[in-house]
């Protein structure tokens, strides 16, 4: 066991746990005696990485970007999650959650999603598995992500708008909560972040630790070498991350980089940073940190990019980040669109504004890369569900 | 130790009990909506202690608890209305909220000032009980303040025994799986469940709650349990009638 994983106790240090009512302990604790058991059974991994492959389109490729490593000094490689069905890597974790639930006996799926992407991914993997699927979304989001609403309508799922709160993310995981408080026999609740009450945040990093593993020999068979020297990834609740360090987070040479959303600015108080302005609190079961008031009132972030516009963050990423393990950068929404535009021409790439964030670290880092370093960005999602922000922000003449 | 709950069911039965959530419709409505609830007879009082994301309950406390903290309501304001309730209050006094709320009031100084207000009992339903077991029962008890465990339908017998071997005060049954305010299981059902509560032979006292609206469903629960509690629909009530001795006399006289 990895001194840096999840203790029996369900903590990161002194993070994580699972902080629920006691409606909800028999379902969290049926999962937390099974979920193991059944990702480590054979049965399991044939099934689950089938569906990656023929399916989902993996291995994602590793693509190495001659012109950003010539910009930034260093070898930069990109880790094409946007290519996997859906356009994000969401898809992983979705699929592998309902593969779970169907072990588990369980027919009704429901999950929260904000900007939309993880709810098209469950929607897509219940069509394909059978599975009844209602996803919660916030009534604002709703408004605001329509090609998304339409896309989980059209795979059969049922789109319930959150009406409580400020009607956006936070509010479609209390509603998706509530939901599984009230239906603990039937269903299974498909969170989609590295984020919730313990085992969710174990489960989802191990779901998507097939990308650092793809990561692994893809890089070996480019370069040679065993190891990169970063990894980077965009983090809101924090599953790409999770995925994209799992199996680089032992191996202490390989530096992990994680890029938050800053937003305005770090000191705008308009931000999503949750770790750079965030303090210690609980929030949808788990221990972490997270954007609230000196009384403990969880605020709304703010964030162009929904899917990082989350006022918490996975608590594997508070504990890694406080022990130092990983390093926490943040990028504003003007140094998100650079550098997505700057991917664009320069490798005929539109990022998801998520994952623009990632690459936004590449500048910062400049000035540290040796000529020789190898750096490997994970490109999360593709930027179709975006354009609209592009355009508005980066060609408002074409509006 | 015990305290004014454990008098409260040594001396009475079929307990009516009676949440409302603090600093809602009014900031300042927390000592008229206690001094109107003890003057209609009403057992002993929740106090709910509002927070943005109140995952337990429905949508009726949730709009409560964001008016009220829209209001100024906070634990600090809170405690600053109830120093002095002693003087008139009688009945046994609970807080109930969520954990981070409380965790940045500092716990200990939550259990310090809550004592000395004279406040008997906190039930906080995201703070798992084992947790508060291991790290805070012991301030608790030297607070006299009684943490009160909420069982459901879902939980396995196994469990409940665990949590009343451990438990002081009264076990909170929660009525049915759901949230506040909104329950859809039958009465067959819930008389199955109470009477597989009723059967275990706790040693702690069990009031029901959740889904506790009126006359009938109050009736019901104390034919199977030691009392009720009612929020949502007193929340509802409030929100309509104001919260004048009055109008609650009036309310609790439906119920009753």
């Amino acid at each position: 066991m990895s001194k840096y994983q999840v203790n029996e106790k369900g903590l990161y240090g002194r993070f994580g746990g699972a902080y629920v009512p006691e409606m909800l302990y028999p379902n969290v604790e049926n999962l937390k005696a099974v979920y193991l058991d059944i990702i480590n059974s054979e049965e399991f991994q044939k099934e689950f990485k089938r569906l990656m492959v023929d399916y989902v389109g993996r291995p994602t490729p590793l693509f190495y970007a001659s012109k950003l490593s010539k910009i930034f000094g260093a070898n930069i490689y990109l880790k094409r999650e946007d290519l996997a069905h859906t356009g994000a890597h969401k898809i992983n974790n979705a699929i592998g959650q309902a593969l779970i639930a169907i072990k588990m006996g369980k027919n009704r799926i429901i999950a929260e999603t904000g900007a939309g992407q993880h709810g098209v991914a469950t929607a897509t993997a219940c069509a394909l598995l059978g599975l009844k699927c209602r996803v919660y979304m916030g009534e604002v989001d709703i408004k605001r992500q329509a090609p998304n609403v339409a896309r989980m309508r059209m795979l059969g799922a049922e789109v319930v708008p959150a009406l409580s709160g400020n009607r956006t993310l936070k509010d479609a995981t209390n509603e998706a909560l509530r939901d599984w408080i009230s239906n603990p026999d039937d269903t299974f609740y498909i969170i989609g972040s590295a984020v919730g009450p313990h085992p969710y945040p174990d489960m989802v990093a191990r779901l998507q630790s097939i990308i650092s593993e793809e990561m692994k020999w893809q890089f070996t068979e480019h370069t040679g070498k065993a190891l990169p020297d970063y990894v980077v990834a965009c983090i809101g609740g924090g599953s790409n991350a999770a995925g994209s360090f799992y199996n680089f987070v032992d191996e202490e040479s390989v530096k992990l980089i994680a890029v938050e959303a800053a937003g305005l600015g770090l000191d705008s108080g308009e931000t999503a940073a949750s770790m750079a302005r965030g303090t210690e609190g609980i929030i949808h079961g788990s221990r972490t940190m997270l954007m609230q008031t000196d009384d403990g009132q969880i605020t709304e972030p703010y964030s162009i990019s929904a899917g990082l516009d989350y006022p918490g963050v996975g608590p594997w990423h508070s504990y890694l980040n406080e022990i130092g393990r990983e390093t926490v950068l943040a990028a504003t929404d003007q140094q998100a669109l650079e550098a997505a535009s700057l991917l664009t021409r320069e490798e005929g790439i539109i990022p998801a504004l998520e994952s623009a964030h990632a690459l936004a670290a590449l500048p910062m880092l400049k000035d540290k890369f040796k000529p020789t370093d190898n750096v490997i960005v994970t490109i999360s999602g593709r930027g179709d569900k975006d354009m609209a922000t592009y355009i508005h922000r980066l060609m408002p003449e074409c509006e | 130790m015990k305290n004014r709950i454990d008098e409260m069911f040594e001396k009475k039965q079929n307990l009516l009990s009676i949440y409302f959530t603090a600093g809602f419709p009014k900031l300042e409505d927390t000592m008229p909506v206690l001094r109107g609830l003890e003057k209609s007879g009403v057992d002993f009082v929740e106090i709910g202690m509002p927070f943005s994301d109140p995952l337990a309950d429905g949508p009726v406390i949730q709009l409560a608890s964001i008016d009220a903290l829209n209001n100024g309501m906070c634990i600090k304001k809170l405690m600053e209305q109830i120093k002095e309730m002693r003087k008139e209050i009688t009945m046994p006094v609970i807080l109930m909220g969520y954990i981070n709320p409380v965790m940045h009031y500092g716990i200990e100084k939550f259990a310090q000032d809550a004592e000395s207000a004279g406040v008997d009992g906190v039930i906080l339903p995201d703070l798992p009980f084992d947790e508060y077991v291991e790290k805070y029962k012991e301030m608790f008890d030297s607070h006299k303040l009684h943490f009160i465990p909420l069982i459901a339908p879902q939980s396995p017998d196994e469990r409940i025994r665990h949590i009343d071997s451990l438990a002081e005060g009264f076990i909170y049954t929660v009525a049915s799986a759901g949230i506040t305010g909104n329950i859809k299981t039958s009465v067959d059902y819930r008389t199955a469940y109470f009477e597989r509560i009723r059967n275990l032979k706790l040693r702690n006292k069990a009031v029901i709650g959740f889904g506790i609206k009126d006359n009938a469903s109050y009736k019901h629960a104390c034919e199977h349990a030691d009392g009720a509690i009612i929020g949502t629909a007193f929340v509802n009530y409030v929100k309509e009638n104001g919260t004048s001795e009055e109008a609650i006399k009036k309310f609790v006289g439906s119920i009753r």
